[in-house]
């Protein structure tokens, strides 16, 4: 007889918390072996996480203030410059604030919109993506159709538009960069989903009795993380530096809170007789982005199943 | 097998039918079977004559824009044909298993083979109690029934490989987890849809004598789909021989296989290279016809040596081809020849 008292239906943030864990467990182990591997990425990795400490432990690194300088102590050059000394060791700026300090606390706002524009970019393009390549049909036309729309502005262009149309601020900086982010995602994801789709173990899911949602989210999507993973810590990189090409316009993050972009544009008068002005906060966005680029394409090596030889 | 025993699974006037450009192209057409607890039935045919379309017909599995336009599924009694998608995910794989001929592509390559049996347990809630964060020893529960089916397929050291990812088995190996996660629910029937033609040889033979030990242990019934008539004559009780969707041939396996009663049946049997044997291989002449354009009356008749212009009249039935048959119905031996009454067999030269 069948059976069907003993059948309950579960709710989809299992399924979603069950793929992470899933994944967790299978590829923390697997991913360092590799990873050992590839002395390039692995230092990529150091530097992103020396970055990373740097933003988090900010307060506790640096005794002066980011926002607040003293006039008195104007144009200071780094320690290692004539006139230079070790009270601010990358020299000061144009109002007299330590750049050592605002370096730190930069990269705060860096990391912060690297992480929440793609994170939030992810989190969009995977599911129309992943529902647009599973069903196909009128929805995937549509979704399809905006993707190409929005492809056709160049990205910084776009950015700025929004901007001047939404006005600065941190949150509108997140939102102007995911409107547009989100595309890249929805394009892998749902071309990855399509080739998934047709291969047999989606059919051997069907069999065994799982439903649509259930095989796009507990079968396909752990099969597609890999490439979503290698693609959004490539986009990272270029997300850091829309923002600071943003700052640098004045549109992105409001002075005094310190940010790269903005940091270059302050010294671009006084380039001239106090080059460290600019140049230090640009050697922090271009080593932070080289950082995140070779590990992204480490990461490529390591998790793109195609490469890999078994 | 034993006829006093209720069908299990029995097909009514099957009909799955797909829009084509040219016309609805009729993939499996009236087609009756009755399974019984226990039994194996082999389904034999060649490619595209619409073998797997049975089976997937059986599970509601058509992809559209095709569809089941007739006839009826019964599963103990009960019609499964018109069930909603969540009832019938709950007879797939719980009731009616499947398995495939490539064992690689079938297994998801993401997980570990054993979660990979788990999760056809945790699907249909096989282990009773509240879900996993409530109670931490279902997990262990599921898992030991796990371990126990990896056993019982004959993986070696299953703890071992709980936690090995589908490439890192080999074929055969491949295969036996597929047949895990399919018995893992202990279900009634199994369909196997060519499931050794990917292995080798040595290997067929362990997966088919597994199959055969899982039959008489659990009395689990299998549909098997092959296009090797030896393969079903060794292994099944019955075969039914299908040609352009429609079953030409079918009964007790020793009655079909010593007298065919269908020329194509024949023509199959002429096809199967013996060892130690020097006889020529006959290959049947021409293709499988395009079913969008079937000739009328017999869809064999275009390839068949004994055709005569009849044969393109009217419509066959199956018809009685041994003496028995009618007295033992559904379990006799039948065939759709219109010359079923003088027919003879052209002996085999041995």
């Amino acid at each position: 007889m069948t059976t069907s008292t003993d059948i309950r239906t579960q709710p989809a943030w299992r399924y979603l918390l069950d793929i992470r864990l899933r994944l967790w467990r299978r590829n923390l182990a697997d991913f360092w072996a590799e990873l050992r591997k590839h002395p390039v990425a692995l230092i990529a990795g150091v530097v992103i996480l020396i970055y990373i400490l740097a933003a988090l432990f900010a307060p506790q690194i640096t005794a002066h203030d980011p926002e607040r300088g003293s006039l008195r102590q104007r144009l200071i050059p780094p320690a290692w410059e004539e006139g230079g000394s070790w009270t601010y060791p990358l020299g000061t700026d144009g109002q007299g604030r330590d750049i050592y300090t605002r370096i730190l606390f930069g990269a705060r706002v860096s990391l912060a919109v690297g992480l929440l524009s793609v994170g939030i970019s992810v989190i969009i393009g995977l599911a129309l993506g992943a529902a647009a390549g599973y069903y196909r049909g009128r929805l995937d036309s549509i979704l399809s159709r905006f993707a190409d729309l929005l492809m056709a502005f160049p990205f910084l262009i776009f950015a700025i538009g929004v901007m001047a149309f939404m006005g600065p601020g941190f949150t509108n900086l997140i939102l102007a960069l995911t409107f547009k982010g989100w595309v890249e995602f929805f394009r892998l994801a749902r071309g990855e989903v399509m080739a998934e789709k047709t291969r047999e173990y989606v059919e051997a899911a069907r069999v065994s009795g799982q439903s649509h949602t259930r095989i796009m989210l507990s079968e396909i999507t752990p099969n597609i993380m890999q490439s979503i993973f290698v693609l959004a810590t490539l986009r990272m990189g270029f997300m850091i530096v829309t923002e600071a090409s943003l700052s640098f316009l004045g549109l992105g993050i409001q002075p005094p809170t310190p940010a790269w972009g903005s940091m270059v544009a302050d010294g671009r008068n006084t380039l001239l007789n106090a080059w460290w002005v600019s140049t230090i906060p640009g050697l922090a966005i271009v080593f932070l982005v080289l950082a995140i680029n070779l590990f992204g394409e480490g990461l490529r090596d390591i998790l793109d199943p195609r490469l890999k030889i078994e | 097998m034993n006829d006093t025993h209720a069908p299990l699974l029995e097909l009514r006037n099957l009909t799955t039918m797909f829009p084509t450009r040219r016309g609805e192209v009729r993939a499996v057409e009236a087609v009756n079977l009755t399974l019984r607890k226990g039994q194996i039935l082999g389904l034999v045919g060649e490619s595209g004559c619409g073998k797997s379309t049975v089976l997937l017909s059986i599970l509601g599995l058509i992809a559209k824009p095709g569809r089941v336009d007739k006839g009826q599924v019964l599963l103990e009694g009960r019609d499964i044909t018109h069930l909603s998608g969540g009832e019938m995910r709950r007879i797939r794989g719980r009731e009616i298993a499947m398995i495939f001929q490539d064992p690689l592509s079938t297994l998801n390559p993401a997980f570990h083979v054993g979660e990979q049996i788990r999760e056809s347990l945790r699907l249909h809630h096989m282990m009773l109690g509240p879900p996993w964060p409530l109670d931490r020893a279902k997990k262990a529960r599921e898992k030991k029934r796990v371990i126990e089916v990896m056993q019982e397929v004959g993986i070696p050291a299953p703890e071992a490989r709980y936690k090995a990812y589908p490439h890192q088995f080999s074929g055969g190996m491949q295969q036996r987890a597929l047949i895990a996660i399919g018995l893992a629910c202990q279900p009634k029937v199994l369909l196997a849809d060519e499931p050794t033609t990917a292995l080798d040889v040595t290997i067929q033979a362990q997966i088919v004598a597994l199959m055969r030990r899982i039959n008489q242990e659990h009395h689990t019934a299998i549909i098997l789909v092959t296009h090797d008539l030896g393969l079903a004559a060794e292994f099944c009780d019955h075969i039914a021989v299908m040609y352009a969707g429609r079953i030409v041939e079918i009964g007790p396996t020793d009655q079909v296989i010593e007298e065919p009663r269908h020329p194509y049946t024949a023509g199959l049997l002429r096809c199967i290279p013996h060892v130690g044997e020097r006889r020529a291989i006959e290959p049947i002449p021409g293709n499988v016809p395009d079913l969008a354009d079937l000739p009328p009356g017999c869809a064999f008749s275009l390839r068949c040596d004994s055709a005569r212009p009849v044969c393109n009249e009217g419509f066959f039935r199956l018809q009685p081809a041994s003496a028995d048959a009618v007295k033992r119905g559904e379990g006799g031996h039948w065939a759709r020849c219109l010359r079923l009454t003088d027919y003879q067999m052209p002996a085999l030269e041995d």
